[in-house]
């Protein structure tokens, strides 16, 4: 497997071209700084995102509080975990930093609130 | 009408505002108020949702709720004022007049002024783009506002003109929630855009990103039905013979945003042509003495970081000045060089003391020495390997007994 | 559902001859397959009230459109209606333009508009500096005016309720019953109404209504006229109506300045097929930008906020015509009412009421007409007190939600629960400017979805920027 990498450490943007088989890397080049080498890496092996979305919120003045993952989540888990945002119901008051989902997807990582509601 | 009196009024509760208002408590003046249109703090970034904020100033990956959260905390903590649901009508040299619905018309007189009212966004007019008028056209930071905190969705098939960030941001955005983006077309031949967004955002999602193309028509009486696209040739026209039309229901717009400077312009403030938001020295204070801006109301910044570090300076000022303790001397105006679209500050007063000029360039280039003269003296020279106009660059200089200032952007 | 009168059209003329007939004791229903009255030709056009200098003399039309402007200081001092009366200039640009001023002098004479004037090149320059500095002298109309198209209608419309009449919106007319050779009522997407006399307002439709009747003996041509308005801070401005000399071709395309202080340039006239087809187009824009150059040289379209284009109902064979028939009796037919149509239709009211008597329609004057009409308080134009007692009164005064135009929320709610109510996000933007002003609603658009289903008592998703297909907002996110 081959992939064209646009790194996104600094404003430059190399594109890295990375070439392997799952978490085994046999080719890199394209890069400028070792930062850049890293990132192209794990966006390789296992390439990771926050997720950020809203939840639905009763009793409160809005409709909607801002949610996160704690930090970041594997990429192919997004849709997985935006599904189970959805089925969060939840009542204010909603304080930042509230654990909302705990182990999210089994990617053991936290959905909190980011924004508040009250 | 409703008095109020304090010494450092500052129009609007965003990013800016809470920088400004925070900085100008910490520089000893007493009385800050923060007059904000919103039922709360926070401004655009109530609805910015998304992360990317903080990477500068605190090191870490924020979402705009937990951005301004902080500054919140810390405005609170201070003993900032604020007076929400207010809209400002007025702004003259020691006074602001805001109307209010528990107060009626408000009448703030203050020793010293910050405007940090923010930006808007560029509309379909701005950009000209022909067709119907059908529902479903929307700017990208108003789907921003129905989605992130009205709870209404405002389409299922997008198209998106304009690959800055906030149209990149709402293509994750809507895809994440269900929509099917078509597809971001960008009349320039490169990103407008930070390349992050580009990648977490389209890249990631597959939605393709089409530079060197336009919207040239938008079809439907009554709900968007179809976009046409096309190719556009080097002096941005469009080539009709690559005309496509793509089905969809919304056509979102991230053409570009403008300072808010309608108050500004009424208050007789000078308004640089190019930023369109008020001309301002490196205290962010503006032609009129007691006035001082900061944050997008002055230029459109692209890391709310910058707005931040900015109106710390406009508020240490405002409060300076509040205590006639902000010396006034004659500035001199800061030149644009080479591929350098604007420097703000525009001005500079001669002092002991460091400077940040943040400037953009007018056009892409690639291995490029930065420099910043005096003259035949050269003050600074930085070699960047790339420069791009969304990604507003910074230079710092000591401004001791200069007679004249120059930012330039040159092939290396 | 019964009526003495039903008219066909809520647009400025049906609108006029319903509130003209509202003088009367009859009963008069007016249906419109619109959302809103004013919804089509009346609210997208030049917006001025014309003397009727350049019409054919003789004509229908000059008869109804120089009676119609003397009319206009009461009529809008009456039901608080936005007009000024700014008059009009034609600047002379060419030698042979300048030649041709006596003819459209003389052409005003016989329309008995007696007040046009000479002007000279430095009278011209004085008064409207940013005229092309090569123009060689020009005429000056001094009644040619401005007004506000869509309150004009809406108050209009609201005046007749005030007097009885009924406004039936989304009321789509499907076929008109006859007993022999009379008309006696219109079938509706709304259920049946039995009518006395019918009367055919419906603008670009008023050939299918015909039809219905079994009236084969004109088409509607739309011509459509694209405009541009910019911001009303735009560094070039024009004080009066700026029109060019006519060329055998075509009217030309005018700058003037909108009652509300932006500047309108255009329109384009292409005739088109298609009475639905309001795109702007490329080469049209271009045009316009051509064309007012040679009047305006430092005009400058970048400070646009919006373009548009609407419809003028033209007619083949051409004419303003309003008809009456031996074969199809209680039934009266107006068509070809095309850019003079605004101003003329407080005259086209009072002549159709004059047929109606004339064909059979008992009339009888009411003794309590009720003149007058006040719209909705305007906060921005209020003075700081008045504003400050308002926001005490209803705190709804106190809360901004067009910044542009500095709308508040209790004008909103006025507006939609008013005589004719506004429901949907293009109704608030015509009578209150939310969302016309240089952000284009991108700041208000949510909040007055918001408000309106909030007082609509419906989900935002069912609100409507227009029409019943324009949904603004799809279902909830979450």
């Amino acid at each position: 497997m081959t992939k064209e990498i646009i790194c996104t450490v600094c404003p430059t943007g190399c594109t890295i071209h990375v070439e392997g088989e799952n978490k085994t890397i046999t080719k890199i080049e394209g890069f400028s700084c070792p930062r850049g080498k890293l990132y192209a890496e794990n966006e390789f092996i296992s390439p990771v995102r926050i997720l950020t979305s809203t939840a639905k919120v009763k009793n409160a003045k809005t409709p909607l509080v801002a949610v996160r993952s704690k930090t970041p989540i594997p990429k192919d888990k997004l849709f997985d975990c935006m599904e189970e945002i959805k089925k969060l119901e939840l009542t204010a008051p909603v304080k930042r930093g509230d654990v909302l989902i705990s182990d999210v997807c089994g990617t053991g990582v936290n959905i909190i609130a980011s924004g508040e509601a009250f | 009408m409703y008095k109020i009196d304090c010494d450092v009024c500052v129009v609007g509760g965003g990013p800016a505002g809470l920088a400004a208002a925070i900085s100008a408590k910490q520089n000893g003046a007493e009385n800050v108020l923060i007059v904000e249109r919103d039922e709360a703090l926070g401004g655009i970034l109530q609805q910015c949702i998304h992360p990317g904020f903080g990477l500068k100033l605190f090191n870490e990956e924020l979402t705009g709720p937990e951005y301004y959260g902080r500054f919140v905390i810390v405005a609170k903590e201070l003993g900032v004022k604020t007076l929400l649901n207010s809209m400002v009508l007025e702004v003259g040299e020691e006074s602001v007049i805001c109307i209010n619905s528990e107060h009626g018309v408000c009448e703030i007189s203050a020793k010293s002024i910050i405007l940090a009212m923010g930006c808007r966004e560029r509309t379909r007019a701005n950009i000209m783009i022909p067709g119907t008028r059908p529902a479903g056209v929307y700017t990208a930071g108003t789907a921003q506002r129905l989605i992130n905190r009205q709870n209404e969705m405002v389409g299922k098939k997008v198209v998106i003109l304009g690959s800055g960030d906030i149209g990149m941001i709402m293509a994750r955005r809507m895809t994440l929630e269900g929509a099917k983006v078509e597809a971001v077309v960008e009349i320039m031949d490169y990103l407008a855009g930070l390349t992050r967004n580009r990648v977490q955002c389209l890249d990631d999602f597959g939605i393709p990103l089409l530079l060197s193309h336009t919207v040239v028509n938008i079809k439907g009486n009554d709900r968007v039905e179809s976009v046409v696209i096309a190719e556009v040739d080097e002096n941005k026209k469009p080539i009709m013979s690559t005309a496509r039309e793509i089905e969809c229901d919304t056509l979102l717009l991230s053409v570009g945003l403008i300072p808010e400077n309608e108050l500004t312009g009424k208050a007789n403030i000078e308004i640089s042509p190019v930023t369109k938001g008020p001309k301002v020295n490196q205290y962010m204070q503006t032609s009129i003495k007691s006035i001082f801006a900061c944050g997008n109301v002055v230029h459109v910044n692209d890391l709310v970081d910058n707005v931040s570090a900015e109106s710390k300076k406009a508020g240490a000022a405002a409060a300076l000045y509040a205590q006639k303790k902000l010396k006034s001397k004659a500035a001199i105006t800061v030149e644009t060089g080479e591929n350098v679209r604007y420097v703000c500050p525009q001005t500079v007063i001669p002092a002991d003391e460091k400077v940040d000029l943040y400037f953009r360039v007018m056009k892409p280039q690639k291995n490029v020495i930065i420099t910043v003269t005096d003259g035949d003296n050269t003050l600074l020279t930085r070699k960047a390997i790339k420069v791009n106009p969304g990604e507003m660059e910074k230079a710092t200089v000591s401004v001791k007994d200069i007679s004249s200032l120059k930012v330039s952007v040159k092939e290396a | 559902m019964k009526a003495d009168v039903l008219v066909i059209g809520a647009g400025a003329v049906g609108t006029a001859i319903t509130r003209e007939l509202t003088k009367y004791r009859l009963n008069v229903i007016c249906v419109d397959k619109r959302e809103d009255v004013g919804g089509d030709c009346s609210k997208s056009n030049s917006a001025i009230i014309h003397t009727g200098y350049d019409a054919k003399p003789g004509s229908l039309e000059s008869e109804l459109v120089v009676a119609a402007n003397p009319q206009y200081d009461k009529l809008t001092a009456d039901l608080d209606i936005p007009f000024k009366r700014i008059g009009a200039i034609l600047p002379a640009i060419t030698d042979e333009q300048f030649a041709q001023l006596p003819e459209i002098k003389e052409k005003a004479l016989k329309n008995r508009v007696y007040d046009v004037q000479y002007l000279s090149k430095e009278q011209i320059l004085a008064i409207e500096p940013n005229i092309n500095p090569e123009v060689k002298g020009g005429l000056f109309i001094p009644r040619e005016s401005i007004i506000d198209p869509f309150i004009y209608v809406v108050a209009m419309a609201e005046n007749a309720v005030a007097n009885g009449a009924k406004f039936m919106l989304n009321t789509e007319v499907t076929g008109i019953r006859k007993d022999g050779d009379r008309v006696i009522g219109a079938e509706t997407t709304n259920g049946y109404i039995e009518a006395d006399y019918i009367v055919n307002a419906a603008g670009l439709f008023c050939d299918e209504i015909a039809n219905m009747v079994g009236k084969f003996d004109y088409t509607v041509v739309p011509r459509k006229g694209q405009f541009y308005i910019l911001d009303k801070n735009t560094g070039c401005k024009v004080n009066h109506i700026v029109l060019p000399i006519p060329t055998k071709i075509t009217k030309g395309k005018l700058m003037t300045p909108t009652i509300d202080g932006n500047m309108l340039v255009g329109p384009t006239a292409e005739d088109l097929p298609d009475k639905y087809d309001k795109s702007t187009t490329t080469e049209g824009l271009d045009s316009i930008r051509a064309d007012v150059q040679k009047l305006i040289p430092g005009v400058m379209l970048q400070d646009t906020i919006t373009q548009f284009s609407g419809l003028r109902p033209n007619r083949n064979p051409e004419g303003l015509n309003i008809d009456v028939y031996d074969d199809v009796k209680h039934y009266v037919n107006l068509s070809g009412v095309r850019s003079t149509g605004l101003t003329n239709s407080i005259s086209v009211g009072a002549y159709v009421a004059n047929l109606l008597r004339e064909i059979g329609l008992k009339m009888e004057f009411k003794d309590d007409f009720i003149e007058k009409r006040k719209g909705i308080v305007c906060i921005r134009e209020l003075s700081r007190e008045e504003q400050h007692k308002k926001i005490l009164e209803n705190p709804l005064y106190g809360n901004i939600v067009c910044r542009c135009e500095s709308v508040t929320e209790g004008e909103i709610v006025d507006a939609i629960h008013s005589p004719i109510p506004a429901t949907t996000v293009d109704a608030i933007k015509r009578r209150l400017r939310a969302g016309m002003g240089r952000c284009q609603g991108g700041f208000c658009g949510p909040k007055v979805i918001e408000i309106l289903a909030r007082e609509l008592k419906v989900d935002p998703k069912e609100i409507r920027k227009n029409n019943s297909k324009s949904y603004m907002v799809c279902g909830k996110v979450k």
